[in-house]
C-alpha cells in the first residue's frame, strides 16, 4: 500500500469492514507491520481491520456506534482554507468593537477582550484568565497547530518536526476551545438587556458570528484517524 | 458502514493488544507509549474511577456556593440588587418572559444537576453492574461529554453583561462570586467526564454474559 505517491486527502482511507475473530490470545499472530492494519474503537475496545471506505462514507463501530473514520474529499485543503479564514476573523474580532449599548444618553462599547477581562476583583481575576483562554487563546492556538500539522501533509511533504505532538495537543485542547459557546452566550445576553437598552452591533459581532458557522463546518471535515494515518506513513 | 451479522466481536484486549485512545492504533499488550501519536497506553484505566469521583466531588462542592451566592450584581440609580441563578430566573418569569426563564433554568440548573447524576450513575454501574446495556451507557456518556462544555454559557453571559452594561449612574452590572464557583464546577465536571474509561462498561457486560440487543 503506497501512501507517499499521493497526498492523503485524495487517497482512499481505510474502512472498518471485517471483524478480527480469528486471533489467538498468545502468541500474537501479527508482526508490528500487520498491527498498523488493525484499529480498535477507543470507546469500547472492539477490534477491527481497517479498510478503505469511499468518500463521504463513514466507518462506524458495530458495537457502540462511535464514528471511527469519516474521510472527506479534499478535506486537507478545505480545512487549511477555513482555518486561515477563522484566524483572520478571530484576530480582527478581538480588537474591533463588539457590541454597544445606550440608555438615556449614556452609552458604552465593549470588545471581546473587554468581556474576557470583565472579572477583575481579587480571585475573580482567575476567571478572566480562564475566559480569555477559552474564547481567544485556545481557539487561536488550535488553529495554528492544525495549520502546522496539515500544511506539509496536503503537499505530500515530510511533516514538520513534532507534528505528532502538535496534533495531539490540538486534539486534547478541543473541548476547551469555546468560541462558539461564547457566541451563543452573546445571544442570551442580548435577550436579557434588550428590554432595558438599545443595543448596537459592531463589526466584531458579525465577524464572530461568521466564525461560529465556519467552526462547525471545519469540525466536520477533520477525520482524525486519517490525519494520524498520514502522519504515521509520511514520517517513518 | 456498519457490518451486520455475528456478534462475536473480539476486543483488542482479548487479542493481546492495547488500544491507543487518542488515535485508535493498537499495540501489543504491555507497550507503554503509542509510537504513532505519543499518548500513554493503558488497556483499562483502573484508576480512572477514583479520578472521576474526586473531580465529581470537587465539582459538586463548587456547585453549592454557585447557587447560594449572587451571579450578577446590578447597580442602578436607586438600588443595588443581587441575583442568584434561580433568583434571576424567577425574576425574569415574574416579568412575563417565561421562555427565557425556562432556558436559564434548563442551562444552569437542570443540565448541571443531570450531569452530576449521570456521572454518578455511570461510575457506580461499572462497580456494581447495571441492567442498562453498555451501548446505552456509552451513549449517555457521549451526551454528558457533549453537553458539559455548554454550561459555560452562563459564565460568558455574565462576562458580556459586565463588560457591556457600564453606564455610570444609570446602570452597571458586576459579576458576583457565584460566577467563579460556577465556572470551577463546570470545569471540574468536564474533567471528571474526561477521566472516564468507557471500555469498563463493556468488560462488565461481557463478564455477565448479557447479550447485545
Amino acid at each position: 500500500m503506497c501512501y507517499r505517491a499521493r497526498p492523503w486527502f485524495v487517497l482512499p482511507v481505510y474502512r472498518v469492514c471485517c471483524r478480527v475473530t480469528d486471533l489467538d490470545h498468545t502468541p500474537l499472530p501479527y508482526g508490528a507491520s500487520d498491527l498498523s492494519e488493525l484499529m480498535a474503537c477507543p470507546h469500547c475496545d472492539a477490534l477491527y481491520r481497517a479498510r478503505t471506505p469511499g468518500w463521504n462514507e463513514r466507518a462506524v463501530c458495530a458495537r457502540c456506534h462511535l464514528v471511527l473514520i469519516a474521510p472527506k474529499r479534499k478535506a486537507g485543503i478545505k480545512i487549511i482554507a477555513l482555518t486561515l479564514a477563522m484566524l483572520v476573523l478571530l484576530v480582527a474580532a478581538t480588537f474591533f468593537p463588539f457590541l454597544d449599548i445606550s440608555v438615556q444618553g449614556f452609552g458604552n462599547k465593549a470588545s471581546i477582550l473587554d468581556s474576557a477581562t470583565a472579572f477583575q476583583s481579587g480571585p475573580m481575576a482567575l476567571l478572566s484568565v480562564a475566559v480569555a483562554a477559552m474564547i481567544l487563546v485556545i481557539p487561536l492556538l488550535r488553529m495554528m497547530l492544525v495549520l502546522y500539522v496539515l500544511m506539509p501533509i496536503v503537499r505530500d511533504e515530510t511533516p514538520f518536526p513534532h507534528a505528532r505532538r502538535a496534533f495531539r495537543l490540538s486534539q486534547k485542547l478541543k473541548p476547551w476551545a469555546m468560541a462558539e459557546i461564547f457566541a451563543i452566550g452573546c445571544a442570551v445576553a442580548l435577550v436579557k438587556v434588550a428590554d432595558l437598552a438599545t443595543i448596537g452591533f459592531g463589526p466584531a459581532f458579525w465577524m464572530f458570528s461568521a466564525l461560529v458557522v465556519i467552526v462547525i463546518f471545519n469540525d466536520r471535515y477533520l477525520c482524525t484517524w486519517s490525519v494520524w494515518k498520514s502522519l504515521e506513513t509520511q514520517n517513518s | 458502514m456498519e457490518i451486520p451479522g455475528n456478534t462475536e466481536l473480539l476486543t483488542a484486549r482479548e487479542a493481546g493488544l492495547v488500544t491507543c485512545q487518542r488515535c485508535a492504533r493498537v499495540w501489543p499488550l504491555g507497550t507503554e507509549e503509542c509510537a504513532r501519536c505519543g499518548s500513554t497506553l493503558q488497556s483499562r484505566d483502573l484508576g480512572s474511577l477514583n479520578r472521576v469521583w474526586a473531580l465529581w466531588v470537587a465539582g459538586l462542592i463548587c456547585y453549592i456556593p454557585a447557587n447560594l451566592y449572587p451571579m450578577l450584581v446590578t447597580d442602578t440609580l436607586l438600588e443595588s440588587s443581587q441575583s442568584t441563578i434561580v433568583g434571576g430566573a424567577v425574576e425574569i418569569a415574574k416579568h412575563g418572559s417565561y421562555g427565557i426563564a425556562a432556558i436559564i433554568l434548563i442551562a444552569s440548573v437542570l443540565i448541571p444537576v443531570g450531569k452530576f447524576l449521570a456521572i454518578a450513575y455511570l461510575a457506580t454501574s461499572v462497580k456494581r453492574g447495571s441492567n442498562t446495556s453498555a451501548e446505552r451507557r456509552t451513549h449517555m456518556y457521549e451526551v454528558v461529554e457533549f453537553i458539559g462544555r455548554w454550561s459555560m454559557i452562563d459564565v460568558f453571559v455574565v462576562a458580556i453583561l459586565s463588560a457591556l452594561v457600564q453606564l455610570s449612574v444609570v446602570a452597571s452590572i458586576h459579576p458576583g462570586p457565584a460566577s467563579l464557583t460556577f465556572a470551577l464546577s463546570v470545569i471540574f465536571t468536564m474533567l471528571s467526564a474526561q477521566a472516564f474509561d468507557t471500555r469498563l462498561f463493556w468488560d462488565r457486560q461481557e463478564r455477565e454474559g448479557i447479550t447485545l440487543g
